[in-house]
This record gives C-alpha cells, structure tokens and sequence, in this order.
C-alpha cells in the first residue's frame, strides 16, 4: 500500500514535468521507426564520420531547433515571428552571391566576411521587426508578414532568380562539415542553445521576457523597459534564423531564394508549442522547444521510413501535430482519462461513483467559455 | 420553527491541489431565501469551496445536492443552467467590450441566428435602471473604474435565466467578495438587491472580510479554517469577537490604538511637490505637497479620481499639465520609469490586470519591480534575493509560505500581500497604495495599517486610498478630498476630524 501510494506518486510528479509529454512523444515517435528500419538506433562509423538515423535526424533538424529556440522566445514575449522563413533566404541569399563573386571562394577570410554580411542583413531585418512591433505597436502577426512577403523578395533580387551554387571548403563545413567525427552543425546548435540558456537565466532577461509575456500591462507599471526587451529579442530570433540560413545554404552549397527556409516559420512555431510555451505568452522552456523540433523533425523522417504516400504526407503530419498538442492539454487529459481517476479514487472512498451527473448532454457540450478565471 | 428543506446541500467535500489540501471533509447548506456568509482568512477555502460548487474545479469527494437531487456539476455553464449564478472574486469579463455586450455575453438575444444589438442595449439599460445604477451600458467597460465593473459582473451574473426564458431563473447567487472595492453608497444598493432577491427565495452566497456587511445583511454563517468546518451559525447567536474567535482559532487584540500615530519631528521637508498637475478626462490640475514620512489619505465617492491622481503621480498616466519635483528634482512622469527611478511605489488596486503575473512564482513576482530597476544584465544574487524575498513572505505572512507557488493559485488576500511584497521590497520614498486592504481578511488588515504606520515613522511617505472612510481617517496625517474628479479640500487630520465631517466636505464640495 504505502510503496503503491509512493510509485504512484512519484509517477503523478514526473508526469507533471514539463517536458514528460514531449520526451514521451518523442520516444514514441522514435520506436514508430523499428519495425520499418530495424537498425533505427544503431550509430556507426565510416570514415571518421558517424552515420545513422539519430544522427541525421540532429543534423537536418539543426536549422529548425535554430529558428525554434529564437521563435520561443519572441513567443514568450506574446508576439509572434512569420519572417523567419524569409530570413533564412536572405541570409543564404547574401552570404552564397558574396562568396560566389570572390576569386577564392575556399579563402578563410572570404568566408567569414559572407557569414557575417548575412548575419547583420538577418539582425538588421530583426531590428525592423522589433522597430514595428514595439515602437510602432502594430500587431507581430502583421508586422512579420512585411518581411514574410518582402525579404523572399529581397533573396531573389540578390540571387537574381537564379539559384546561386558554390563550391567553398570552409562554408561547407558549419552546415555539412564534420568536427570530431559529428556533424560540425551539432556544435553550432549546442553553443546556440547555452548561449541563450545562459543569456536568459542566468540575466533576468527571461525573467523580465515571462513578465512582459504574462501581463504586459504589470510590467509596465512595474517600470520593466518593455519595448527595449522586445526589440531585443526579434533582433535575437532574426540572428538564429540567420545562422539556420547559413546552415542550410551551406549544406547544399547552394543559394535558393524561393525554397530556402520555406514554412520553417510554421515548423518552428509547432516545435515551440509542442515544447510546452503558450502561445499567449509568458513561461518559456528552451529545453522545451528542442525537444519539440526534435519531434517535428523525428515526425518528418518517420513519415518518409514507414512510407506515407507523399500526397497524404502533410495530412499525417498535421493529425500527429493534432495529437501532441491534445495531449498537453490539461483538461484534454482530465476529460479522457478523468473518469477512470475519479472512479478510483470515488472506490477508494467508499461513495458510489460519480453520483449521476445532472444532464450528460450538457456534460460533454459545456465547454465553459469565460467564467473560467 | 421548522426549517425547511435546503436548497443546496454540499457533504464531504474535499478538494486537493498540487501540495495543499484546500478543502477536508466540508459540509455546507444553503436555505431558500436565506443570506449565509462563508467566512474564514485569507486562503480558509472559500473561493475554493465556491469554485468546486461552480464547477470550475472539479471535486476529489463529497456529494452535492441541488434542490434534492444528486448532482454533478462539470462546468459553470451547466452551473448556471442548473440556476447558481456567481460572481468570482476576480472580475472576469472583457474590459474592451461594451458594458452592455458584458452583460449578455455568451447568451446575446438573437432573432434567426442574428444578434439584435438594439435589443440588447436596450434590455442592458433597463437592467441596469432597475438595479439603480447610473451607467451607460454602450460604454467600453474598460472605461469604469474597478468598482463599476465589479457592479456590472454582478448584473451579469443576475441576468441569467432573464432573456430569452432558457434556464430556471437564479435559485443560487454566490457573491465572493462582491463589496471589496464598492462605497458605502454601493454597498447599500446592493445590500437593497441582495434583500429584494432573498425576498424572492433566493439563496444568496456572500462572502466578505467586512465583518460589519456580515453582521448587516446576512443570517446565517458557515466558519472555515484551514480548509476544514469549524461550524455554522445563526448571526443572531455569535458576536464579532466570538466571530474572528472562530476565524482564527485564537482571540485577536482588538486594533491597537493607532490613533497616536503622528508626525515625527523631523518630518517637514518636502519630499513631494505637485503643481498644477493634471489631465483632461482624468482629475483637473491640482497642487499637493507630501512630505516626508507624511501618510496622506485620499477620500472621495467611486470615480471621483482618486485612482486617477495616483496614477498621474507614478506616471501611469501621463499628466497634460502641471509639473512634479521629487526630493527637489524635476521628474518628467512620462512612464512609470521616471518615478520609481525618483523614489516613487504604486500598488494598483486591479491587482488581477494591473499588477500580478499569474503564471510566475510568488518569488518571481516579489522581486519584479527591484529586478526592473536594475536592468535585466544585473540579477539580484541568488542568495540575497532569496533572503528578501523569504523575509518578506515571513513579513506579511504570505500563505503558502512558498515562494514556488504559482501566484495565481494564491487566495486573493495573499495574492494582493504578493503585491505589496514587491513594492516594500524596492524601498520606496513615497508608497502609493490604492486599496491595499482590498480582499484581506481582518488580522491581516490590522497588520497591514500596522505596517504602514512604522513605514511612515521610519520616514516612508505614503499615499493611501481606501474605500473605508474609517480606515483613511485612522492612518493619515492630512486627507485629501475629492470630488468629480477634483481635488476640493486638504485637511489635516485631529481629534475633531470625524467621518462625518468628511462625509460633509464630499457632498458640499467644500471645508468649513
Ligand atoms: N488552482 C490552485 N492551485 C493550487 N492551489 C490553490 C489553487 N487555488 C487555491 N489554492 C490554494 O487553496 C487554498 C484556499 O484558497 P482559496 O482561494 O479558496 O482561499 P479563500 O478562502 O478564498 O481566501 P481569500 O480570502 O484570500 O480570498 C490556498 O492555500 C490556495 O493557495
Ligand atoms: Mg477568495
């Protein structure tokens, strides 16, 4: 009895975890795959490098936990990020015409000055994000839309319609290179992931984001410099896009201003949610958002291993997508599981269970819509 | 006399949060045409046993029977349908749609689909008529004070079963804390509605700290201590102090005589001066000299700007004109900013819009307003934040008395003790405190007026709304009155200053 009661609630706490439902759902998604690829979770090695599914699934989901960690935090704020896509594009677009136009495009010094011309375009096009949302009060939805539609613009002016290809050593390297037998884009996220781990809980930057997010009217009157944060952290979502931009045009040696980042906005956006940050605004969990493009981007390679027709791929996506987010729900979970707790702890007690409910029908349709506080 | 049948009967009610068992075993009855009080402290349980009967929360045991049947009650619209109608201590209505849009919310008359907006004003105005008050229900309610909107929840909550004739009418009306922010004026209305509705056979729900409001309207009452039943009561056989007995488990001493309080001698200087500040639709421009140490009381009706002046003094709102100097300095009060940088504090008495971030902890909402002011690249030290902020919950007696607990799920009175806790933390020169006692029970009040006193003797300035004339008149140095939005008198308080002659300069405008 007393072991039962104490497993029982040590499980009740570890479910009440933040990121349970995420870790779970991505161990499920993952076991998904054994049966079609046995070898699922076998690494191995070849020519120095480390090969297998894990891998490559951190690998292409690189860029996406990129733009993720940076969208959760414009999401804490209560805005939202549509540029980012867009950004990802000019980003490449830029960084892959300055190192085309080089005599040497192997040249070190070459390479460093494309990656951070793209890098300032990506924190300039954030500075304007920031600018209207926070300066000008327009809504972040509208406001990112601007570059959503503009910058695609913008990438293919400075690739001139073209897809631009390149063929230099050291570019290639922070999106397909290998650095101690791991795909160099792993270091990238990883040191991404500290920085703004560190840069918000070891500040009171994610103190203060949480408190804008959560009542931004509060942290006016409490004298947080609230458009300042805001501004700041666009410039930080746009930055991580812009390294995810790199990556990408790295990775195919190429620069595609139409395709580059497409619908990564959405992806990213999915991720965070999944990660357990409300969209409302407010708590935030890095740790959270890459477990959820961990999902995203799991979900994605599932779909190709146990071979969803491609018409029905996005279909499927969306259905799981539904799932997940079901699952985190609070009162999802009460409503299907509920009964089964209350009949057990009704047993317990010795009452009958669950004395007749007054009126089924209105059980089931009473979808409470504003009395809850 | 025989009694007759309850109407509500709630057995064994137990409900548990995460860590806390808010409710053991509780048994509750309501009588048809009875007023019961629900009474205990801050965090007794009483919203917690109302929300379990509304269907917000969902219930861990007990039975409850409504009308004789065994119901289960999911969500608060089946409770509404069921014929309880509530006021949450929270006012949650939609503050940028009209007042009459408000009221009919979610139950909007409609013809063939269509919502007929005329008809909805216009049933809005009568409701509004025949309850005595004098609103413009096309009005956006954010454009009312605080009291006004707690006034247009109750309204909403009563309009229920009205309409289009859905529902059984209100059997059940639960009020907690409906009078927290009203007037003396507001209060007697609606103790007039309350009696009409009892007339009626209304079972009617009330809960409130005001013990005087208890002992007026109500009788009958239900003790909870701790989350368990201490016992019920006819008001007629229990008095005030076997009352607060009850509450607390001990005898309290009565209020200490804090009529002595005064001025200490170095008081004098100057710390706040204000001339010719204000702004069109707020308060007409005003001059106020506060000075240091100096608790100045603000009395007037409900709208009468006393909010309004506060806000203009922390730059909440911007003043149009007028200036400010703080200790001898200029200050711009074009945001918050600029006056907390010069030494200024404000509790909003909104602490739901205005001053709580539900989502985060009671140790992350203490230190929000130091934090601010120190920039988010300078942390408070983890270990000098956990002693201020331990300090402080030991302090106000902040329950639960962790600093983990997600301020949300707080009782209202601890969560406006949260509220103060961040701003006594940044150690302010002058405290404005708009309602501070707004929803905190009787010892906690009594600890809090305490508490302003020796902030005040340690040389705080404090600028102090409340709603209860005796309490202004006990705390403050000089009150300052008000009138449609004006400034009319200043007077320093003594002996000869009662409530009364207060009362007489709020009507007559001016101070013989
Ligand atoms: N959603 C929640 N999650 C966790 N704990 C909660 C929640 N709601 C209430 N509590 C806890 O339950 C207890 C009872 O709270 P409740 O709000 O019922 O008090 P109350 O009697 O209404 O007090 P007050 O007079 O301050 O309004 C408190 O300890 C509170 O912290
Ligand atoms: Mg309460």
């Amino acid at each position: 009895m007393t072991t039962s009661s104490t497993t029982s609630s040590r499980w009740r706490a570890l479910t009440r975890h933040h990121l349970f439902w995420p870790v779970a759902v991505l161990v499920l998604l993952l076991l998904v795959n054994v049966p079609f690829t046995p070898d699922f979770f076998s690494v191995r090695m070849a020519d120095g490098h480390l090969y297998g599914s894990l891998v490559s699934i951190v690998l292409f989901g690189s860029p996406l936990i990129l733009v993720a960690v940076g969208m959760t935090l414009v999401i804490a704020t209560g805005g939202i990020d549509l540029s980012v896509g867009a950004v990802v594009a000019i980003t490449g677009a830029l960084a892959c015409s300055y190192i085309s136009d080089q005599h040497d495009q192997g040249a070190l010094s070459g390479v460093l000055l494309a990656m951070g011309l793209g890098l300032l375009a990506a924190v300039v096009c954030g500075l304007w994000n920031g600018f209207l949302v926070a300066r000008m009060g327009i809504q972040p939805i509208i406001a990112t839309l601007i570059i959503m539609v503009a910058g695609r613009g913008v990438a293919q002016l400075i690739t001139d319609g073209q897809i631009i290809t390149i063929n230099s050593e050291p570019y290639k390297l922070i999106g397909g290179g290998y650095w101690l037998t791991l795909p160099f884009s792993i270091f990238v996220v990883a040191a991404v992931v500290a920085v703004t781990v560190a840069l918000t809980r070891r500040t009171a930057l994610g103190l203060l984001v949480e408190a804008v997010g959560g009542n931004a009217e509060a942290s006016r009157l409490v004298g947080i410099r609230s458009r300042r944060i805001k501004i700041m952290v666009y410039m930080f979502c746009a930055l991580c896009a812009g390294i995810a931009g790199l990556m990408i045009s790295s990775n195919t040696s190429a620069a595609d201003g139409n395709n580059a980042g497409l619908w990564i906005e959405l992806d990213a956006i999915l991720a965070v949610v999944i990660g357990g940050t409300s969209l409302l605004g407010g708590r935030f969990s890095i740790g959270g958002t890459v477990v959820g493009a961990l999902v995203i981007q799991t979900l994605t390679t599932t779909i190709y291993t146990i071979g969803v027709p491609t018409q029905t791929n996005l279909v499927f996506k969306a259905a799981v997508v539904i799932v997940v987010c079901l699952l985190q729900s609070p009162k999802f979970r009460a409503k299907v599981f509920g009964a089964k707790f209350a009949a057990r702890f009704a047993a317990k007690g010795g009452a009958k269970p669950a004395a007749a409910t007054a009126d089924p029908a209105a059980a089931t349709e009473a979808a409470p819509k504003m009395e809850v506080s | 006399m025989a009694e007759p049948r309850p109407v509500l009967e709630m057995a064994g009610i137990v409900k548990e949060f995460p860590g806390v068992r808010a409710l053991s075993d509780v048994d509750f009855r309501l009588f048809p045409g009875e007023i019961h009080a629900l009474m205990g402290e801050n965090g007794a349980g009483k919203s917690t046993l109302i929300k379990v009967l509304t269907g917000v929360y969902s219930l861990d045991g007990g039975t409850i029977t409504l009308d004789g049947r065994s119901v289960r009650i999911a969500s608060p619209l089946q409770a509404q349908q069921a014929g309880i109608s509530t006021v949450y201590q929270e006012v949650n209505l939609c503050p940028n749609l009209s007042v009459a849009e408000n009221i009919f919310i979610g139950r909007e008359p409609t013809r063939m689909g269509r919502i007929q907006w005329k008809r909805l004003r216009r049933e809005a105005a009568e409701l509004v008529d025949r309850l005595g008050l004098d609103i413009d229900v096309s009005a956006p309610l954010s454009s009312y004070p605080l009291a006004v909107q707690q006034l247009v929840a109750i309204v909403r909550s009563l309009n229920t079963g009205a309409g289009d004739g859905e529902g059984p009418g209100t059997k059940v009306l639960i009020l907690d804390e409906p009078t927290s922010s009203l007037d003396r004026d507001e209060v007697l209305q609606l103790f007039a509605l309350m009696r009409r509705l009892k007339e009626e056979g209304v079972a009617i729900l009330f809960v409130s700290h005001f013990l005087d409001q208890i002992y007026e309207v109500c009788d009958r009452m239900t003790v909870l201590r701790n989350g368990t039943l201490v016992g019920e009561h006819m008001v007629s056989d229990l008095d005030q102090v076997g009352l607060v007995q009850l509450m607390l488990g001990k005898a309290m001493g009565q209020l200490d005589e804090l009529h002595e309080h005064q001025l200490r001698s170095d008081a004098g200087d100057t710390l706040v001066q204000a001339d010719g500040l204000g702004r069109t639709g707020g308060i007409a421009p005003f001059d106020l000299e506060i000075r240091k140490g100096e608790v100045i009381g603000l009395a007037g009706l409900l709208g009468s700007g006393r909010t309004e002046l506060a806000r203009l003094l922390f730059g909440a709102d911007q003043p149009d004109t007028g200036k400010v100097t703080i200790g001898g300095r200029r200050v711009s009060m074009s945001a918050p900013n600029d006056a907390i940088g010069a030494g200024v504090a404000f509790c909003s008495e909104n602490r739901k819009s205005e001053g709580l971030v539900p989502d985060l902890t009671v140790r992350e909402n203490i230190i929000l307003a130091l934090q601010a002011s120190r920039g988010w690249t300078r942390p408070i030290p983890v270990a000098q934040r956990d002693e201020l902020v331990a300090k402080y919950i030991k302090a106000l007696d902040i329950r639960p008395a962790n600093p983990e607990a997600r301020v949300g799920q707080l009782s209202g009175g601890n969560q406006q003790k949260v509220l103060l806790a961040r701003w006594l933390i940044t150690q302010p020169k002058l405290l404005i405190l708009d309602e501070p006692t707004r929803g905190i029970d009787i010892g906690a009040k009594a600890e809090i007026q305490k508490l302003v006193v020796s902030l005040s003797e340690e040389g705080m300035s404090v600028l102090y709304i409340a709603a209860e004339l005796e309490e202004v008149l006990r705390l403050s140095h000089t009150i300052g009155v008000l009138r449609d939005r004006r400034l009319v008198a200043q007077i320093a308080n003594g002996p000869e200053i009662t409530t009364s002659r207060i009362l007489e300069t709020i009507a007559s405008g001016e101070h013989q």
